[in-house]
């Protein structure tokens, strides 16, 4: 390859776009190294504390499109105190000081302003793509900043943000001469809309191919806008209640039938059961479906509807579908490679939950299965087994038996042995979280065979140190490792510290691990940040290395100490 | 016999100490004039000593909490297990009460190696939940027309000074306490921060699969609030979509005597005074409405007379709102969508206070509790 001029060589780069092929890329030579840097565009940052923007912006001269990632993902839990960082304001800051042309910025669990999002609008002039997950700390006044100011938006994706509502017409803020709407997704917006600003909006925006409205969007509006937007790919329905025998509903139906490029549906927010049926036309070609915020369904209205969906790829469901109805999803989706289902009552066990019976039967009827979430009331080894056997597929494969420590209802014995024959058979499994009854024997088997694991969740298991060091020492992909509630303590943390260089974080709370543990392991790798999170009021920092800490979180980072920490956090 | 009654008041009011917990400084005095509120009982865990855990052999201790799940779906070997295992985690230092589950107290300590003083900060955060559940408990026990209060009494004085919340498990009885808004839990937790381990240990001795502490536990299940609580109000928005007119939330101020600050509440997030009821009783700890529909009547809004009575039963306090007309009425006369139209706020006052309200429930309640006076203890 030395013999290419720099610019053959750049564009075979173009060719590799995923950030672990360009991040080995990088690393062969000098030459290639730099000509990498500046042709690198999209760049991915899982942890914000792991580098400053800085020396991003020094390095990728070039880059249009940023992922940010914050907070660890407990703290989607409340496991992490409200200020505990992850602000995105010194990007932002950096990156409009530089000359770096922003197109999109993609941002997961961090903290942002409306003086953040205003910043951002006004500082790119091509920018082109917002995509906020589960981040907080901004209103609708920052959602209309960006509205107005960037004139070429295609892209304004808010997904399960807690965002304050100022009612102050965030919508109307998008000028008439904005056209390049590709994608508008508000669900998550609590507060009312200009429904007739949002049908303007709609109907100048060609290229719209995804929307997703919010809870106050009428049935009414929504006829209005598919009228519109009949070519859209992904609609989330904000309000879905009428009288079946009104005017605006048949005319909802009649629209519908000429959306046959709809292949993912969402929303339901609020809804009115008997109205289903007029989503049944689209249903054919469905391959993605969220019902999981729609409480109002009940099981055989999922079932019913579930029934129509035989292209169906991706299913988030409530839990109020039953074992019955993942039967019918089993017969029905044969193509179903993604399946959540979520407790529609989380702490109340009466409802029509489902239990490994459903588990076992979307694994026998959906060969193609590869990532899991599935909360259930309870799990047998005997179901696990059945289910590994069928599947061997997954990638991700998420189990959250509600009550923490349940053993097996049937054997009354722990769930290793379920779980290990599932990492047994599942050779390409990248996630697993765990949860029932677990000895040790549980992460031996993880140790033994989860090679391929990059993300590792455990809470309330274990019975020793030795728990935790066969998955450090057997899972050699392992990145992000999060343990809550675990009998794990110095002895398995300090055992091998070089190995959370290889890895980008370590969250352990409420285990057995002292202070002085920390900071020996602080001490010995500067390149970890090691935190300690402790919030109880009557204990200062006492230097009481036998403290037991409460929440350490450590992750490997190039630019030492962050300067943002709040006042309950000790970097050690 | 009052002489029982006010014994254990008595002690109960010496025995509420400073390691206060929070709901107890809600509460200050109502607590004190409860008694079979484990709280004052539990502070007397530090003062007094062992000597009273004793005849607890005969008893079935439930440390249960608010928002668990009903006691009678799991099964009765469960339920044994159950009062047993909870108890322990809540006095890990008390040597084993009835040499029962030793080996659950085993757990405890590998589960979460916190210190005593830990244990007893989580302690008061706990406290308010469990006793609270007590408390909802007893009126459970005794909702097939005994008093619960006679229950109670049977078991007081064979225990006095007893440190542990009693409630008798009868295996049909509802739970009735529902976590009507996960999401308030999952928001509470992050106070109750301190006492993750203890919650936590209370969880880890949960192995017969009790959800009774599950609620309990800071981030467990692993949902995210933001689904939780979309989903909490989706659900509410549905209920008034079959029919049921009303836009918006319905916030009235509720205020208790003796609480030394108000709290409001969203009456539209209910849907019956079962749920008012355990909504008001997780926020003035406690405090008690009594049980209304807990025998299976589920979605029933009118309160007959008998339930009326159980309401009052072994309540110190009424719920009262002040109508459209600014007159005090007690709660639970008129059927729910009625009430929610009326109410303009609510009132938490000491039964003695409601006299004139409801002369004839008050005349009821008093009765009742003379008869159970009678009973000996």
């Amino acid at each position: 390859m030395n013999y290419f001029p720099d610019e053959v060589v750049e564009h075979v780069f173009d060719f590799i776009t995923s950030h672990k092929d360009r991040n080995s890329v990088s690393l062969v030579c000098k030459s290639w190294y730099k000509i990498e840097r500046y042709s690198r565009q999209r760049v991915f940052i899982g942890n914000c504390y792991s580098i400053t923007p800085q020396r991003l912006i020094a390095r990728f001269p070039g880059l249009k499109s940023l992922t940010l990632k914050g907070k660890p993902h407990f703290a989607d839990f409340n496991l992490v105190p409200h200020d505990w960082g992850g602000f995105v304001d010194p990007w932002i800051k950096a990156l409009a000081k530089s000359r770096i042309g922003l197109e999109e910025l993609r941002l997961k669990r961090m903290v942002v302003s409306d003086d953040s999002l205003e910043l951002l609008s006004k500082s790119f002039p091509n920018f082109k793509s917002l995509v906020l997950v589960s981040c907080e700390g901004f209103t609708t006044d920052g959602v209309a900043a960006i509205a107005a100011n960037c004139r070429f938006l295609r892209e304004l994706d808010l997904q399960e943000n807690e965002v304050e509502d100022h009612r102050g017409h965030w919508l109307s803020c998008f000028p008439e001469s904005c056209t390049s709407l590709v994608s508008l997704n508000f669900a998550c917006l609590k507060g009312e809309i200009n429904l007739a600003s949002l049908e303007r909006l709609v109907a100048r925006s060609p290229n719209l191919k995804s929307l997703r409205l919010n809870r106050v969007v009428p049935l009414d509006t929504l006829q209005k806008l598919l009228m519109r937007a009949p070519q859209l790919v992904d609609l989330g329905i904000g309000s879905y209640v009428d009288d079946p025998s009104s005017e605006v509903f048949s005319k909802l139906k009649a629209v519908i039938q000429l959306c046959n490029s709809i292949r993912s549906l969402s929303g339901f927010l609020e809804v009115a059961p008997c109205c289903m049926s007029a989503i049944y036309p689209i249903c054919e070609n469905l391959t993605f479906l969220n019902l999981s915020y729609a409480p109002g369904l009940q099981g055989n209205d999922l079932t019913k509807l579930v029934q129509h969906c035989r292209k169906l790829q991706r299913l988030w469901i409530l839990d109020c579908i039953g074992d019955k109805g993942l039967g019918v999803v089993a017969s029905t989706c044969k193509e179903l490679q993604e399946l959540r289902v979520f407790p529609s009552d989380p702490f109340d066990a009466g409802n029509a939950a489902v239990t490994e019976e459903g588990l076992v039967l979307i694994s026998a009827g959906c060969p193609k299965l590869n990532s899991l979430l599935y909360f259930c009331h309870q799990m047998t080894n005997a179901a696990l087994i059945t289910v590994a056997k069928n599947c061997t597929n997954f990638i991700r494969f998420r189990l959250c038996i509600l009550d923490p420590v349940k053993a097996d209802p049937v054997t009354n014995q722990p769930l290793d042995e379920g779980f290990g024959a599932i990492v047994r058979s599942n050779k390409s499994l990248k996630r697993l979280s765990l949860s029932g009854l677990l000895t040790d024997q549980v992460f031996l088997y993880i140790g033994m065979y989860a090679k391929r694991l990059e993300m590792l969740s455990i809470a309330f298991a274990g019975d020793s140190n030795k728990g935790m060091l066969y998955v450090l020492n057997g899972c050699k992909k392992l990145r992000k490792l999060e343990i809550r509630d675990c009998p794990f303590g110095d002895v398995a943390l300090l055992e091998d510290m070089g190995k959370y260089e290889t890895m980008r974080s370590l969250w352990m709370s409420s285990c057995e691990v002292t202070l002085g543990a920390c900071k020996t392991l602080a001490k010995k790798m500067p390149s970890l940040n090691v935190e300690i999170i402790n919030e109880s009021e009557q204990l200062e920092f006492s230097l009481d290395d036998r403290l037991l800490v409460d929440k350490m979180y450590l992750y490997r980072t190039l630019v030492g100490h962050r300067k943002d920490k709040p006042e309950y956090v000790l970097l050690l | 016999m009052s002489p029982p009654l006010l014994g254990v008041e008595e002690e109960v009011q010496s025995s509420v100490s400073s390691p206060s917990v929070e709901c107890i400084s809600e509460n200050g005095m109502g607590l004190k004039e409860r008694n079979y509120l484990g709280l004052s009982d539990c502070s007397s865990v530090d003062s007094s000593g062992v000597s009273s855990n004793l005849n607890l052999k005969a008893t079935e201790l439930r440390l249960g909490l608010p928002g668990s799940q009903s006691p009678e779906r799991e099964t009765e070997l469960c339920l044994l297990n159950l009062g047993k295992l909870d108890e322990k985690p809540l006095f890990p230092l008390l040597p084993s009460k009835d040499g029962i589950c030793s080996s659950s107290q085993k757990n405890v300590v590998t589960g979460n190696k916190r210190g005593f003083s830990d244990t007893m900060d989580g302690f008061s955060e706990v406290k308010g939940y469990v006793y609270t559940e007590k408390s909802w408990m007893f009126h459970e026990a005794g909702s097939d027309s005994e008093s619960p209060q006679s229950v109670g009494h049977g078991k007081y004085p064979g225990n006095s000074g007893v440190n542990v919340i009693l409630s008798t498990r009868s295996p049909g009885v509802q739970a009735s306490v529902k976590q009507d808004e996960p999401a308030n839990v999952l928001q509470e937790q992050p106070r109750a921060t301190n006492g993750t381990s203890l919650k936590q240990t209370v969880i880890s001795n949960n192995n017969t699969g009790a959800p009774a502490a599950k609620a309990q536990v800071v981030g467990w299940p692993p949902i995210r609030p933001f689904r939780t609580k979309t989903l909490a109000a989706s659900s509410k928005n549905n209920d008034e979509v079959d029919g049921k007119p009303g836009p918006g939330a319905l916030f009235v101020k509720v205020s208790m005597d003796g609480a030394p600050y108000l709290r409001k509440v969203d009456l539209r997030t209910y849907s019956t005074y079962q749920e008012l009821s355990s909504a008001l009783e997780k926020m003035f700890s406690c405090f008690t409405l009594g049980q209304c529909g807990s025998n299976g009547t589920a979605g029933k809004e009118t309160l007959s007379e008998s339930r009326l009575k159980d309401l009052l039963h072994g309540s110190e306090y009424v719920v009262t709102y002040k109508d459209k007309d600014g007159d005090w009425m007690l709660v639970g006369d008129v059927p729910w969508e009625m009430f929610i139209e009326t109410c303009k706020r609510l009132k938490i006052m000491k039964s003695s206070d409601a006299i004139g309200l409801a002369p004839r429930a008050m005349e009821k309640s008093k009765a009742n509790n003379k008869k159970e006076f009678g009973y000996g203890c």
